[in-house]
């Protein structure tokens, strides 16, 4: 059975209310869920004999600025067995702006999630130590979010006194 | 290094030190203190800070500190196009800036579907395994350096300049290269830049093995970094290490095999890789990667076919500058391209490659326009500090120093 098959299959009959979605791109397969799901999935999909999607490579954000749901945070893993990467995807509204860390099932996801608190100010829920990654800690915008401008808000980084 | 006091240190900094231990004191010996090392410490290799916990001389804790060259490279993406940032990516890994402008062009050719000229493809794999030579020889250098042996630092820069000069023929530039264009590379590699190559490559093994005879028959070397900063092969993967790091590990996962791009698959090579998983093993594997890409380069010599090396795709690939000087089409699109971007139909992808470090990729979201809506650098550097804290624990300060060496974190690429 092909791959993708097999992880449509596993992840339906795992979560069959979850409502995934499967979707392909230039040969990028992606599933779409619900971030209430996230840390189960991810668990299933590292665990499982079959998938060993071991390594998570990357977790960042997008910002659409004007959608109902602002944010979609997106994961890429690998699974090194099966020579295969996988993208989730999942909607963070801006109202309601967290979501639960994948901390607990990788631990390279500790730093990945910083950087996208840092950078698009969501909160993931349960991280072990949730701080700013680059900016300084007392920053109190989020640089890569659209209405945050490019040449920076003035005064918000303290300069030494004269 | 100074010492600081606890009203020096952000309160939850030190609430991350405190926490960032498994040993457990009741009574906390008098001499336990927080040091700060970097972020212009030499050893750190650029502007590292790292702040750690010691009882006496022994490491009980570490928390690095990133963001001191934070440059907004990926804002600075969502508001330029495509083209304008191929100089960008040149100084994100500044050791070798040719893997990142073959990675972000490899990217945008993705997203916006246009086939390269094999030629091209053959001069990108040729320029990426010589910036991975420079990269490892500027890695094992410094390395090296850290830990006391000075002289093979000058022995591995002087092969690194030879490159170097070879890049000097290829793009007219030394360290910012930006050679690459997308659809192709910007000028074809000269007879004379690839002889130089061919001459490069025949000279460099045994240059390699007399640096090596400094260092693996130097017992300071040996001993200094012997059963120093061991990591399990589980738990580089767990904490997302990539590259050296990883096959020093014993895990052999290397993109160009597992998710072959340009013409890999048809090249023949080994992947190096060591089970201690100790600063050691991480040398090792620097020094036979750098075989296995003299190994590379050879036959992308050989198998380089002739043709161009630039796509004929007038909508989304620049013109040559002497045509658009000489014909009208090509200035009409020259003046599209530049003033309104290449437009990649609405979608997003991710491409890696296998970087020097690791695993170097470009998350790009595409909304039609003519700059990316986002682009997320992976940089392997980034997530390989990540293991450091593990790392060091339970070592003395000065094994600090030889453990960042051998992770070999470049901060223009972690810190973006």
């Amino acid at each position: 059975m092909e791959l993708k098959e097999l992880i449509q299959q596993k992840l339906n009959s795992a979560f069959p209310e979850a409502n995934l979605e499967y979707s392909e791109y230039k040969n990028e397969f992606c599933v779409k869920l619900d971030k209430k799901f996230i840390v189960p999935v991810c668990k299933l999909l590292k665990e499982d004999e079959d998938l060993q999607f071991l390594l998570s490579e990357d977790i960042t954000a997008v910002d659409w600025a004007t959608r109902k749901n602002r944010f979609t945070v997106v994961y890429h893993i690998f699974s090194l067995k099966n020579k295969f990467r996988l993208k989730l995807k999942t909607d963070v509204d801006e109202k309601d702006c967290n979501i639960d860390s994948v901390s607990s099932v990788w631990r390279a996801a500790n730093w990945q999630e910083r950087e996208c608190y840092d950078m698009y100010g969501i909160i993931f829920n349960n991280h072990p130590d949730l701080r700013r990654m680059y900016m300084p800690e007392d920053f109190e915008y989020h640089p890569l979010r659209k209405d945050f401008p490019l040449l920076g808000i003035p005064g918000s980084l303290p300069l030494p006194k004269k | 290094m100074e010492k600081l006091t606890k009203d020096d240190v952000h309160p939850k900094i030190v609430q991350a030190l405190l926490r960032d231990t498994d040993i457990t004191i009741e009574d906390a010996l008098e001499n336990e203190m927080i040091l700060n090392m970097g972020p212009q410490h030499p050893a750190t290799h650029g502007v590292l800070r790292v702040l750690l916990r010691l009882d006496g001389e022994t490491v009980i804790g570490c928390v690095p500190e990133l963001g001191y060259l934070h440059r907004g490279y990926e804002k600075m993406a969502e508001n330029m196009s495509y083209y304008e940032y191929i100089p960008h990516t040149d100084r994100l890994d500044y050791i070798s800036p040719m893997a990142n402008n073959v990675a972000w062009v490899l990217a945008v050719e993705k997203l916006a579907g246009i086939e390269v000229p094999p030629r091209a493809q053959y001069i990108r794999m040729m320029v990426a395994e010589l910036a991975r030579i420079t990269s490892h020889l500027v890695a094992v250098g410094a390395f090296a350096m850290d830990v006391g042996a000075l002289t093979v630092f000058l022995w591995t820069l002087r092969e690194r300049e030879k490159v170097l000069d070879i890049w000097d023929i290829l793009c007219g530039a030394r360290f910012t290269n930006s050679y690459t264009r997308i659809g192709g590379v910007a000028n074809d590699a000269q007879p004379e830049a690839l002889a130089k190559v061919k001459w490069f490559i025949d000279q460099f093994d045994d240059n390699l093995t007399e640096c090596e005879k400094l260092l693996n028959s130097n017992r300071i070397f040996i001993e200094r970094l012997e059963g120093i900063g061991v990591m399990s092969g589980e738990l580089a993967l767990d904490l997302g290490v990539t590259g050296p790091s990883l096959r020093a590990s014993g895990i052999e996962f290397d993109l160009r095999r597992a998710t072959p791009y340009l013409k890999y698959d048809e090249i023949d090579f080994n992947i190096p890789t060591y089970t201690e998983g100790d600063s050691l093993a991480r040398y090792f594997v620097r020094v036979d990667e750098m075989r296995e890409s003299v190994k590379i380069v050879r036959q992308i010599l050989e198998k380089m076919p002739q043709g161009e090396v630039l796509a004929n795709n007038p909508k989304k690939v620049l013109p040559h500058k002497t045509e658009i000087y000489t014909k009208m089409e090509e200035l009409i699109h020259d003046f599209m391209i530049v003033n309104f971007g290449i437009n990649p139909p609405v979608g997003e992808i991710y491409h890696a490659i296998e970087g020097s470090k690791g695993e170097l990729g470009f998350y790009l979201v595409s909304k039609g326009e003519g700059h990316p809506w986002k682009c997320k650098i992976r940089s392997p550097s980034f997530n390989n500090l990540q293991a450091l804290p593990h790392l060091v624990k339970g070592h003395m300060i000065s094994d600090v120093v030889a453990i960042i060496g051998s992770i070999d974190p470049i901060m223009g690429e972690a810190d973006k």
